[in-house]
C-alpha cells in the first residue's frame, strides 16, 4: 500500500522553511487492504452547502483528505469591476450571507477609505451595534451546526436560532431584510433607527446572556461534547499564524489578534471588552472561544447602546452621485464573526473599482482543513470542519 | 369483569376459533396470533414516531407536525402514503436480490422476537422454554439484515455504516446477554413466563421487580445501555450517523424499502423495550399491588411507551460518541461490570433471604463501580476548562 508523499491539498504547494511548517503529516495506514475513497460531497448533509471533500480511509480513520471547491463560483469579483461602487454593496451581503452586516461595514471602510470619506458619530455606534448583532447571531447558528453535526439531533440548534430569530426581526425592522441587509452606505448608513428601535434592541440584548448561560448549561460541560472535542483537531499556533488564519479560530490556539484592537477602526477604541483566547487550539477551544466571545459582545453592545448620540446618520458631504474615487488603492478590513474580512480596491478614476478583490477569511481558514483532520476518525473530519465555521458562499465567491 | 377485561382478547380468540371446525383450530389460533402481533405493533410504532417527532419538536422549540388532522395525528398515515408511492431507487451496480432482502429480514426477525414476549397475563404467544435463548437468537439476525442493506448498496458511506453497525452491535450484545444472564440464574429458567411469574408477587403492596435489587438495578442500567446501542437510538446512533455518513446502512433505500428500516429499527425498540420491562420491570404486573385491578396487558404496553419517551428524552439531549469511544465504554466498563454482576447475583441466590445479602452485594457493587470508574476516570483526558483574556 502506498500513500503519496506530497499531499494532493490545494494550497502551499511549496512550504516555506519556517517553525511548525511541516505540513500535512504523512499518516501510514496500519494493516493490510485498500484505502477507501471516500467523496464527501458536494452533497451531504454536512458540508455546508456545496463543498467536497476527497477522503482517504483506512477502516475509519482518515490518511489523505483534498478539498475541493468552487461549486459556488458566480463571478463576484469580476462583477464588481463592471459595475459601480454604490451597486456593488447588496452583492457583499451574499458573501457571507450570514453576517451580511458586516460584510457591508468592510466594503464601505474599503471605499470610505479609498475616497478619505468621514462617517458621523451615529452612524459609527449603528454600525458597531449591527456588527456586534451580527456576531453574537453568527457565533450562536455556528455552534448550533458544530453541535448538530456531533449527532444532536436538532436541539442546540433550534435554541441557537430561537436566539437568531430575535436579532433577524432587529435586522429586518431597521433594514428592511432579514438576511440581506444592504444597509450601509460610503459614510453612514441608509436610514436612521428609531427610538423604538434601540429600545427593542435593548429588550433583545438584555435577554442574551440568559440564552447563554441555559446553552452552556446544557452543553460546555457535557460529558460526550467533551470527550468528543478536546484533542481533535489541534492547530498548532505556529502553523495558524503561517497559513493566515483569522477569527476565532486563530484565538483559539492562543494568538491574542484581533483586529477590533490591532486596527482600531470604527469607535471600538471606546469600548471596554476583552479577547477571549483558548490554550490548546482544538474543537472545544473554538466552541469556547465562540460562546465567550458572543458574551463580550454582549457587553460592547450595552455599553454603545447606553452611549448611542443623536445626529445624523449619512455625512452630508458624502457624495452619492457621480460617484468617481480619485486614482489609487484601498484596503478595507474587519474583524468579521469569522475571521479577517478585507476588500481591496484599485481606483482608475471610472465609477467602478478597476481591480475589486476579496479577502474572505471562510476560504482562507479552510486551507489548515487537512492538517488538522488528517489520521483522525471520519466522524471526527465533519466536526473539525464544522469548527472552522464556513459559509459556502464566501468560499467560493 | 376485572378477569373479563383481563383476559378480554384471549376470550375474544377463543371464541372466534371456536367457531371453525375442529381440524382448523390450531391453524386458525397461530394465524390469529400472528394477525394480531403485525396489526398491534405497527400501529404502536405509529403512536411511537408520532410521539417522537411531537416530543423532540417540543424540546427543540418547535411545534412538530401538526397540518396532517388535528394537532397532526394522521402524520404517519400520510407518511405510510408518502412511502408507498415513491420511486423505489435501486443503484445501478446493486445487488438486487440483496438488496430487496435486506429490509425483509430486517422486519422479519424483528417481527419474530414478540412470538415469546408475555404481553398479559396468559397472553405469551408461544410458550417456550428456552424463550430467551429464542429472543436473543432473532436479535442478532437484525445484525445479518443490516450488513446486507449495507453490503448490497455498493455505497461507500451505507459500507462504513453496516461496519460499524456490526462491530457496534455484535460488541453490545454481549453485556445485553450478560445482564439478562443475571435474571435467569435467579429465576433457574430462560422461559419468560417463569421470569415475570417470579417478579409478580408483592409485599406491603410492593412488587418483587428485579430492578428493585441490587443486581438487577445494575443489570437494569447496563442492559438500557446496551438496548440503546442495540436498537442504533442515540447517542449510539452511529451506523446511521447522519451528520457523517449521510443515512448509514440505509443511504441508498427509499420508497418502502425505507419505511422498512424505519419500521424495523422502531418496531426493534418496541420489542427490546419489551424485554427490558419482562426481565427487570415485571412484565405485565402491576406496579402497585392495589393497581392489580387494571389489565395486565394495559401495564406491559404502559412499560414500553415510558421506556419509548425514555428513548425519545436522550435523543433529544445527547451528541453522538465516536467509534473508539463507544467500543471502550462496552468492553471496559459495561462488560466488567455485567460480569460482575453475574458473580453478585450467584452470591444473592446463595446467601438466602435477610438482610445479610442485601447489605454484601450493595456493597461489592458499589465499591466496584467505584473502583472501575476511577479507574475510566483516570484514563479519560478531557475536562472542564478555564479561559484566559487578553486585556
Amino acid at each position: 500500500m502506498k500513500v503519496a508523499e506530497t499531499s494532493p491539498g490545494f494550497a502551499f504547494e511549496k512550504a516555506p522553511e519556517a517553525e511548525g511548517w511541516n505540513r500535512p503529516p504523512v499518516i501510514e495506514p496500519d494493516g493490510e487492504g485498500e484505502l477507501l475513497e471516500v467523496s464527501m460531497g458536494p452533497h451531504h448533509p454536512s458540508t455546508h452547502g456545496v463543498f467536497r471533500m476527497d477522503v482517504a480511509l483506512d477502516g475509519e480513520r482518515v490518511i489523505r483528505l483534498k478539498p475541493v471547491f468552487g461549486y459556488l463560483h458566480r463571478n463576484h469579483e469580476q462583477i464588481a469591476e463592471t459595475t459601480s461602487y454604490l451597486s456593488m454593496m447588496p452583492y457583499t451581503d451574499r458573501l457571507d450571507y450570514f453576517c451580511s452586516l458586516s460584510n457591508n461595514w468592510a466594503y464601505a471602510l474599503a471605499v470610505e477609505k479609498l475616497v478619505g470619506q468621514a462617517v458621523p458619530e451615529r452612524a459609527e455606534y449603528i454600525r458597531v451595534i449591527l456588527a456586534e448583532l451580527t456576531r453574537v447571531q453568527n457565533h450562536a447558528s455556528a455552534i448550533g451546526f458544530l453541535i448538530q453535526e456531533m449527532g444532536a439531533s436538532g436541539t442546540p440548534l433550534m435554541y441557537a436560532f430561537k436566539e437568531r430569530e430575535k436579532i433577524l426581526d432587529l435586522f429586518e425592522s431597521l433594514t428592511g431584510s432579514r438576511m440581506m441587509c444592504n444597509y450601509m452606505r460610503f459614510g453612514g448608513c441608509r436610514v436612521d433607527t428609531s427610538a423604538a428601535w434601540l429600545e427593542a434592541t435593548r429588550k433583545v440584548v438584555a435577554g442574551l446572556p440568559h440564552f447563554i448561560d441555559e446553552y452552556e448549561a446544557l452543553l460546555s460541560e457535557n460529558e460526550i461534547l467533551m470527550a468528543r472535542c478536546q484533542g481533535v483537531g489541534v492547530l498548532k499556533p505556529e502553523l495558524a499564524v503561517n497559513a493566515g488564519i483569522t477569527g476565532p479560530m486563530l484565538r483559539a490556539s492562543g494568538v491574542n489578534y484581533d483586529i477590533r484592537r490591532v486596527d482600531h477602526y470604527g469607535i471600538y477604541d471606546r469600548f471596554k471588552f476583552r479577547v477571549p483566547l483558548g490554550e490548546h487550539g482544538d474543537i472545544y477551544d473554538r466552541y469556547m472561544v465562540r460562546v465567550l466571545e458572543m458574551r463580550e459582545s454582549i457587553k460592547i453592545l450595552e455599553q454603545a447602546l447606553k452611549e448611542i448620540p443623536s445626529g445624523p446618520v449619512m455625512d452630508a458631504k458624502a457624495k452619492i452621485r457621480g460617484f468617481r474615487p480619485k486614482p489609487g488603492e484601498a484596503y478595507g478590513r474587519i474583524e468579521a464573526p469569522k475571521g479577517e474580512l478585507g476588500f481591496y480596491l484599485i481606483s482608475d478614476g471610472g465609477n467602478g473599482p478597476y481591480r475589486f478583490r476579496v479577502r474572505p477569511p471562510s476560504l482562507i481558514n479552510l486551507t489548515v482543513l487537512e492538517d488538522m483532520c488528517l489520521g483522525h476518525n471520519v466522524a471526527d473530519v465533519v466536526l473539525i470542519f464544522g469548527s472552522v465555521d464556513i459559509v459556502l458562499g464566501e468560499v467560493d465567491r | 369483569m376485572v378477569t373479563t377485561v383481563d383476559q378480554i382478547f384471549v376470550i375474544l380468540q377463543h371464541w372466534f376459533v371456536g367457531y371453525l371446525p375442529a381440524i382448523l383450530q390450531p391453524f386458525a389460533g397461530v394465524l390469529l396470533n400472528v394477525v394480531a402481533i403485525v396489526v398491534t405493533f405497527p400501529a404502536l410504532f405509529a403512536i411511537a414516531v408520532l410521539l417522537e417527532r411531537k416530543g423532540l419538536g417540543r424540546m427543540q422549540n418547535r411545534i412538530g407536525p401538526n397540518r396532517v388532522g388535528p394537532y397532526g395525528i394522521l402524520q404517519p398515515v400520510a407518511d405510510g402514503l408518502k412511502s408507498l408511492t415513491k420511486e423505489d431507487i435501486v443503484p445501478f451496480r446493486a445487488d438486487g436480490v440483496v438488496h430487496f432482502m435486506a429490509p425483509v429480514v430486517l422486519v422479519v426477525v424483528v417481527f419474530m422476537g414478540f412470538a415469546v414476549l408475555p404481553m398479559g397475563r396468559n397472553m405469551t404467544l408461544v410458550h417456550m422454554d428456552s424463550a430467551l435463548l429464542f429472543y436473543f437468537s432473532m436479535g442478532a439476525c437484525t445484525e445479518l439484515a443490516i450488513f446486507m442493506a449495507g453490503w448490497a448498496s455498493r455505497n461507500k458511506y451505507s459500507l462504513l455504516g453496516a461496519m460499524r453497525a456490526v462491530a457496534q452491535m455484535i460488541s453490545y450484545e454481549v453485556p445485553l446477554l450478560m445482564s439478562s444472564v443475571a435474571v435467569v440464574m435467579i429465576t433457574g429458567s430462560l422461559s419468560l413466563d417463569k421470569i415475570v411469574e417470579a417478579q409478580n408477587h408483592y409485599t406491603w403492596g410492593l412488587p418483587h421487580w428485579y430492578i428493585f435489587t441490587p443486581w438487577g438495578l445494575l443489570g437494569f442500567l447496563m442492559f438500557a445501555v446496551a438496548a440503546t446501542a442495540e436498537t442504533n437510538r442515540s447517542p449510539f446512533d452511529l451506523p446511521e450517523g447522519e451528520s457523517e455518513l449521510v443515512a448509514g446502512y440505509f443511504t441508498e433505500y427509499s420508497g418502502f424499502k425505507f419505511a422498512e428500516f424505519f419500521l424495523g429499527e422502531y418496531v426493534g425498540m418496541l420489542s427490546i423495550s419489551g424485554l427490558g420491562a419482562t426481565l427487570f420491570l415485571g412484565g405485565w404486573s402491576a406496579p402497585l399491588e392495589i393497581l392489580g385491578f387494571m389489565p395486565s396487558w394495559f401495564w406491559f404496553f404502559a412499560k414500553i411507551m415510558l421506556s419509548i419517551c425514555v428513548f425519545i428524552w436522550l435523543r433529544g439531549t445527547l451528541p453522538r460518541l465516536r467509534q473508539d469511544q463507544l467500543m471502550n465504554f462496552a468492553w471496559k466498563f459495561v462488560l466488567p461490570m455485567t460480569l460482575l454482576n453475574l458473580f453478585v447475583a450467584g452470591l444473592w441466590r446463595f446467601l438466602g433471604d435477610g438482610w445479610v445479602r442485601w447489605v454484601v452485594c450493595s456493597a461489592i457493587l458499589v465499591l466496584a463501580y467505584v473502583f472501575v470508574g476511577r479507574a475510566e476516570m483516570h484514563r479519560k483526558h478531557y475536562g472542564p476548562r478555564s479561559y484566559r483574556y487578553a486585556e
